[in-house]
C-alpha cells in the first residue's frame, strides 16, 4: 500500500527563487524542523513544496484540508470489512511511517481542534500517538511537516493557535516583484517578455485594490492561465478578461476599472 | 404692453422700395412703428431662406400674431427668430409652423397669453439647441402640458388664472435645454407641476431655478456622465493605476454659464466637474480618467516652479511644456492613454492663425503640444520640429525634469517670439485643452503683488452665531408618482424630551404590579439559556449515550455504525436591540371609549412596562417619540438612549410625554433606522406605536405619505432593521398591512395596551 517511490516527484517542476528561500528549506529540512509556509493564493506556496521535495528526492505527500476534516482523516480509523474491522493509515501516518514531507495545505481551514493532532509531530518528540489503534508511531528520519496557509482573506475566527504557530519556522511569501515575475511568466509559458511584463503590469493595478473591494489582487498563477491563453491564439485583452478580472470580482466598478486598465496597458 | 387707449401712428401707408416687401407688407396689415422699422430687413433674410410658398406662410403667421392684440412685441419676436428656427432645426419643416401657430393660439385662449412673446423670442435658442423638428415639437407639448396643468381654476369652471411657471420657463429654455435632453426637461417640469401645482410663489421659484429642489432635480436629470455616479470608479481607478487615493471633490458646472471652469487640485482634492458630457468619441467616464492621469502625473513628476521673474507668455509656455512632459510619462506607463489624450487634444491648422492680425502664441504652443503628443502631426514648421526633436532626446529614457522642461519651453519663447503676440486679440480656436487643469500648483510666488506692503489687507475672523440645538437632519422622501426621491425633502430636528416627575411613572408601575408579576414568569423563560447542546458529531465533547447504544447494537447487528455518536455545546446568547418609536401626535390626546384615560396615558403605562420587561430581559433599547408640523419641521424626540439606564432620567422624560402635530412617519422611520443600524446586535427591532396613519397637514394625497413610510421601511429591511407596527386604530387593516406587510398588529381595545405590548415584545422576540 504505502509504496514510496508513488509519492516522488518525478521531473523538475519549475521554480524561481525570489531570495535564499531554498537554502534556508534545506537548512531547516536537514535540521528536522517543520515548516509553514504563509502568502496570498497563487503565489507559488506549493510550487515551492513540490519542487523542494523533487529537489530533495524525497516523497511528498499533500492533504487539501477543509472544514469537514477531523483527526482520524489524518491519522486513520478503523474500516469495516467481511471479518471484522481493518486499520487505515491516514496521509499524515502513511508519510511519518514512509518519511514523507506530509503538506497540509490551508491548513486553517481544518477546525482548530483538528490540527492540533499534529503538535507531538512537531516538537522534539517526533512521534504520533494513534491512541485508538495502540500505536506510537516513531516518525521516519526523512519526515517533516509542512503546512501552508493565507493569513489574508479568512475570517477572524479561522487562525492558528499560538500553540501550533509556534511550533514552525516560517516562510512568508509575496508576489514577486515586476521582473521577477515577468519572467517567471516568460519562463512558465513561453510568451514574450514584453507581453509577460504587460500581463504582470495589468495583475499589479489589481494588487493595488486589495482591501478596496477586492479581497485578494490577481495572482501569479491567473496571469499564467492568461498567457496560456495568448499563447493559444485568444486576443491579449480578451484572455486578460477571461483569466484575470472576471475570475476575482462581481463588483462592476471594480470590473470596468480593470478592464480600463487592460485598454490602457494594450494600447 | 399697452393696453390703455392713446393715438398710435398707423404705418400701414408706409412705402417700401422693394416690391416683394411691399406686397408682404400689405398683406401683413400692421400698424405698428417698430415692426415697420425692422420690417424690411426681416423680409430680406426671409427672402434669401424661405421658398416662395414657406414666405406666404411666414407672412401669414405673422398677420396672424400681429392681430393677436398684444402689441408689437410677439410679432417683432416673430419676424425676427423665426426665419434662424427653420434654419436650426432639420427634418420635414411641414409641420413646425403649425405646431407653433397652435402653441400660440392655445395660449391666446387660455388666460396665459402674456407667456407667448417669452416663447417667441427664445424659440430661436431652443431650437438651435434642439435641432430637429420633432425635439422641438416635443418641447412645445412639454410646454403647453406645462400651460394646462398649472393655470388654476376656481370653482373648477374656467381657466381664470394663468400659469404663473410658465414665462419663467420659456426664459430659461434655451438654458435647459443646454443641460438636459427633453426627456430630462419632461421630468423636471412634471415634478415642479407636481409638488408645486397649487402654490404659485414657490411654482415660480421653482421654474425661475431659484429653489434648491428645482436645482438638485435639475443635477439628477443632467445628461452626461455624472460624478455621483461614477465616483467610486474613479476612486478605484486611482488606486489602482496611479496609487494615489487623494479625494475627489465635483465642483459644478450648472450654474456658470460664462466662464468655464477648469479642473485642479489643492491640499484638499482633485477638483473635478460634476458631470462630462461624451465628446470626440471619448466616454464621459474616460474623459474622467484623462484628467485625473493628467492631475496625478503634476503630482508625481511636477516640481513647483518660481513665477515671479516670468513673463506670463513664458509662463504659459512652460505650462504647455510641462504638460506634455508629464503625458508622455504616463503614456509611457499606460501606452492606452494615447488614444484617449488624442481624441481630447484639439488638432491645431497649422497656418490657420494669421500672425499679422493677431497673436498666435496659445495657437503656436497647441501645435506644439499636439505634435509633441501625436507622433503622426504633420506639421512642417522647422522650429516646431527642433523642439519636438529636443523634447524626446531630452526625455530619452528619463524622466527629465519640471526646471530642464521650463529652460527649453524658454528658449522656444524666445525663438519663437513676434511683435503680435502682444496684441489684444488672442486667437482661440483649437487651442483649449479640457482636461488639462489650470496648473495652479505649478507656479509659486515669492511676492504676493505688486504693492509695497499689504497693510490693509482685511482678516475676516468669521464668528457664527452659537449653535442652539443640533442643526436639522435632512431626509429625502419618496414621491410614488415619479417614483423618485424628492432630494433633502423633510427636515428632521432632534433633541430630548422635556423631563418631568419621575415619580408618576414609579406609580404607574405599581399599580401594573400584579401584571408585572405575570409578565416576570413569562420572562424568565425567555432569558438566555447559555449553552446548547449541538447532538450528532463525529467528533465532540462527550459521548451521547443514546446515539452510542444505537450505534453499538448496530455494530453487533452486523450493519453500518452511525458514526455520529457525540454531542457537544454551544453559547447561545440573546443579542436584540430595540428601538421604541412613539408617535407622539395631536390624536393622541382623545379619550378612550369606556376609561377616563387618554391614549396617551394609556401609552405611557404601555411604555412604562415594556421598557421594565426589556430591563429584565437585558436587551439594549431605546425609546424616542416623534411628531411633524409640516416636512419643514419634524421634531424626533429622544426619551432613552441605547447606553441610559431607565433610571429617574428616563422616567422623568417619560413622564412628561405630551402630544400634538402631525404623523410624518417615514422620515421618524429613516432617523430612528439611522440609530438602529448603528447597532451592532443580530437582531435590530424597530417597535413602532401609533394611533392612525401618516399624515400631514402640508399633504393634501394620503396615498403619498402612506407610500413613502412604506418605502421607509423597505429601507430599513434593507440595513437588516425589522420593523414592526402596533395600531391603536381600529381602522387601521386597510393601510397598515400595505405600508409594513405582515410586520403589524392592531389593537381593537386601546385600554389593554399595557398588558398588550409587553406581551407582544415578549412573543416578537422569543
Amino acid at each position: 500500500m504505502s509504496n514510496k517511490d508513488q509519492y516522488l516527484i518525478k521531473t523538475e517542476p519549475f521554480y524561481q527563487a525570489q531570495g535564499n528561500e531554498v537554502t534556508l528549506y534545506e537548512a531547516a529540512y536537514h535540521a528536522k524542523l517543520p515548516v509553514m509556509v504563509k502568502g496570498p493564493t497563487g503565489c507559488g506556496k506549493s510550487r515551492f513544496i513540490e519542487y523542494m521535495a523533487w529537489k530533495l528526492q524525497k516523497p511528498l505527500i499533500t492533504v487539501a484540508c477543509n472544514e469537514d476534516m477531523t483527526a482520524s482523516d489524518l491519522v486513520g480509523r478503523y474500516l469495516l470489512d467481511a471479518n471484522g474491522t481493518r486499520w487505515l493509515d491516514g496521509p499524515l501516518t502513511t508519510a511519518a511511517r514512509i518519511g514523507a514531507i506530509c503538506y497540509l495545505d490551508e491548513i486553517v481551514e481544518a477546525r482548530q481542534d483538528t490540527t492540533v493532532v499534529i503538535h507531538p509531530l512537531t516538537d522534539h518528540r517526533r512521534v504520533l500517538p494513534l491512541d485508538k489503534k495502540g500505536e506510537l508511531i516513531e516518525a521516519h528520519p526523512d519526515f517533516q511537516l509542512v503546512i501552508s496557509y493565507n493569513p489574508g482573506y479568512q475570517s477572524l475566527m479561522k487562525d492558528l493557535k499560538q500553540s501550533t504557530k509556534q511550533r514552525f519556522t516560517a516562510f512568508d511569501f509575496d508576489y514577486p516583484t515586476a521582473e521577477l515575475e515577468a519572467q517567471i511568466i516568460t519562463q512558465e509559458t513561453g510568451t514574450d517578455a514584453a507581453l509577460a511584463a504587460r500581463l504582470v503590469k495589468i495583475a499589479q493595478t489589481a494588487r493595488n485594490l486589495k482591501g478596496h473591494g477586492l479581497d485578494e489582487g490577481i495572482s501569479t498563477r491567473l496571469i499564467v492561465y492568461a498567457a496560456t491563453l495568448i499563447r493559444r491564439g485568444v486576443a491579449a485583452p480578451d484572455a486578460c478578461r477571461m483569466a484575470m478580472v472576471r475570475p476575482i470580482t462581481d463588483d462592476a466598478d471594480i470590473r470596468s476599472t480593470l478592464d480600463h486598465a487592460i485598454d490602457a496597458v494594450f494600447a | 404692453m399697452a393696453t390703455g387707449i392713446h393715438s398710435v401712428t398707423d404705418t400701414r401707408s408706409q412705402e417700401f422700395a422693394h416690391p416683394q416687401v411691399q406686397a408682404a407688407w400689405k398683406t401683413l396689415d400692421c400698424g405698428f412703428a417698430p415692426v415697420a422699422a425692422v420690417f424690411e430687413e426681416c423680409l430680406y433674410e426671409a427672402l434669401t431662406r424661405f421658398n416662395q410658398q414657406q414666405l406666404a406662410a411666414y407672412i401669414d403667421a405673422a398677420r396672424v400674431i400681429g392681430k393677436l392684440g398684444r402689441g408689437p412685441e410677439p410679432l417683432l419676436a416673430f419676424l425676427e427668430e423665426w426665419p434662424t428656427v427653420v434654419a436650426s432645426a432639420s427634418g420635414d419643416q411641414e409641420p413646425l409652423l403649425p405646431q407653433v401657430m397652435g402653441a400660440i393660439r392655445a395660449m391666446q385662449k387660455s388666460p396665459n397669453s402674456k407667456a407667448i412673446t417669452p416663447f417667441l423670442q427664445t424659440l430661436a435658442a431652443v431650437a438651435r439647441r434642439l435641432q430637429s423638428v420633432d425635439q422641438i415639437g416635443i418641447y412645445i407639448d412639454i410646454a403647453l402640458d406645462l400651460m394646462v396643468r398649472t393655470s388654476v381654476s376656481i370653482h373648477g369652471h374656467h381657466t381664470t388664472f394663468p400659469s404663473p411657471g410658465l414665462p419663467h420657463f420659456f426664459d430659461l429654455a434655451p438654458r435647459l435645454l443646454g443641460l438636459l435632453s427633453t426627456a430630462g426637461l419632461k421630468s423636471w417640469t412634471d415634478y415642479g407641476i407636481r409638488n408645486y401645482a397649487h402654490h404659485p410663489e414657490r411654482q415660480e421659484e421653482y421654474f425661475r431655478l431659484d429653489s434648491a429642489d428645482s436645482r438638485a432635480v435639475l443635477q439628477r436629470e443632467r445628461h452626461g456622465t455624472l460624478f455621483a455616479d461614477v465616483e467610486r470608479q474613479l476612486d478605484l481607478y486611482l488606486r489602482a493605476l496611479w496609487q494615489d487615493s487623494q479625494q475627489l471633490v465635483p465642483y459644478s458646472t450648472a450654474f456658470d454659464s460664462q466662464i468655464k471652469s477648469v479642473p485642479y487640485y489643492d491640499a484638499l482634492g482633485l477638483r473635478v466637474p460634476d458631470v462630462l458630457d461624451d465628446d470626440r468619441g471619448v466616454s464621459g467616464l474616460d474623459r474622467y480618467r484623462a484628467v485625473l492621469a493628467h492631475m496625478v502625473g503634476h503630482r508625481r513628476w511636477s516640481k513647483p516652479q518660481i513665477a515671479d521673474n516670468w513673463s506670463p507668455f513664458q509662463r504659459m509656455a512652460v505650462e504647455f511644456f510641462e504638460d506634455c512632459r508629464i503625458e508622455t510619462l504616463l503614456i509611457r506607463e499606460f501606452p492606452g492613454l494615447r488614444r484617449i489624450f488624442l481624441a481630447l487634444h484639439p488638432k491645431p491648422v497649422e497656418g490657420a492663425c494669421d500672425p499679422v492680425a493677431s497673436s498666435c502664441l496659445r495657437h503656436r504652443l497647441a501645435m506644439l503640444s499636439r505634435a509633441l503628443l501625436d507622433p503622426d502631426h504633420a506639421y512642417v514648421d522647422v522650429t516646431l520640429n527642433a523642439f519636438v526633436a529636443r523634447f524626446h532626446a531630452a526625455l530619452g529614457d528619463g524622466e527629465s525634469s519640471t526646471n530642464e522642461i521650463a529652460q527649453m519651453a524658454l528658449s522656444y519663447v524666445t525663438q519663437t517670439r513676434r511683435q503680435s503676440d502682444q496684441l489684444a486679440k488672442v486667437f482661440f480656436d483649437d487651442t483649449v485643452i479640457d482636461y488639462r487643469d489650470d496648473n495652479r500648483q505649478l507656479w509659486r510666488f515669492i511676492e504676493q503683488g505688486d504693492e509695497e506692503d499689504a497693510f490693509d489687507e482685511e482678516r475676516k475672523l468669521d464668528r457664527s452665531d452659537e449653535i442652539v440645538g443640533l442643526p436639522p437632519r435632512h431626509y429625502p422622501e419618496w414621491d410614488y408618482q415619479s417614483v423618485t426621491f424628492r432630494p433633502d425633502w423633510v427636515s428632521v430636528y432632534e433633541g430630548l424630551h422635556p423631563s418631568g416627575n419621575a415619580a408618576v411613572i414609579d406609580q404607574l408601575l405599581e399599580k401594573h404590579a400584579a401584571l408585572a408579576k405575570q409578565l416576570k414568569r413569562l420572562l424568565e423563560l425567555l432569558k438566555p439559556q447559555d449553552k446548547v447542546r449541538i447532538r450528532y458529531q463525529e467528533e465532540g465533547s462527550e459521548l451521547d449515550l443514546d446515539i452510542a447504544l444505537r450505534s453499538l447494537i448496530d455494530y453487533k447487528s452486523g450493519s453500518t455504525p452511525d458514526p455520529r455518536i457525540n454531542m457537544s455545546h454551544r453559547t447561545d446568547g440573546r443579542d436584540i436591540t430595540v428601538m421604541l418609536l412613539l408617535d407622539l401626535s395631536e390624536s393622541l390626546n382623545s379619550t378612550v371609549a369606556g376609561s377616563q384615560q387618554t391614549l396617551l396615558q394609556l401609552s405611557q403605562e404601555a411604555v412604562s412596562l415594556v421598557a421594565w420587561a426589556m430591563e429584565c430581559l437585558g436587551d439594549p433599547y431605546a425609546i424616542a417619540g416623534f411628531h411633524s408640523n409640516t416636512r419643514h419641521d419634524v421634531r424626533f424626540h429622544h426619551i432613552k438612549g441605547f447606553s441610559e439606564e431607565f433610571d429617574d432620567s428616563v422616567k422623568a422624560r417619560l413622564a412628561a410625554l405630551e402630544a400634538g402635530f402631525s404623523t410624518r412617519m417615514g422620515a421618524a422611520l429613516r432617523h430612528a433606522g439611522h440609530y438602529l443600524s448603528h447597532r451592532k446586535a443580530d437582531k435590530k427591532i424597530l417597535l413602532l406605536l401609533t394611533d392612525g396613519e401618516p399624515a400631514d397637514i402640508d399633504v393634501d394625497d394620503g396615498q403619498h405619505l402612506r407610500a413613502d413610510a412604506r418605502k421607509a421601511v423597505e429601507e430599513l429591511a434593507a440595513t437588516g432593521v425589522t420593523t414592526f407596527c402596533l395600531s391603536l386604530d381600529p381602522k387601521a387593516d386597510e393601510y397598515v398591512s400595505e405600508i409594513f406587510g405582515r410586520h403589524w398588529r392592531v389593537l381593537d381595545k386601546p385600554e389593554h395596551l399595557p398588558q398588550v405590548l409587553p406581551m407582544l415584545y415578549a412573543s416578537l422576540t422569543a
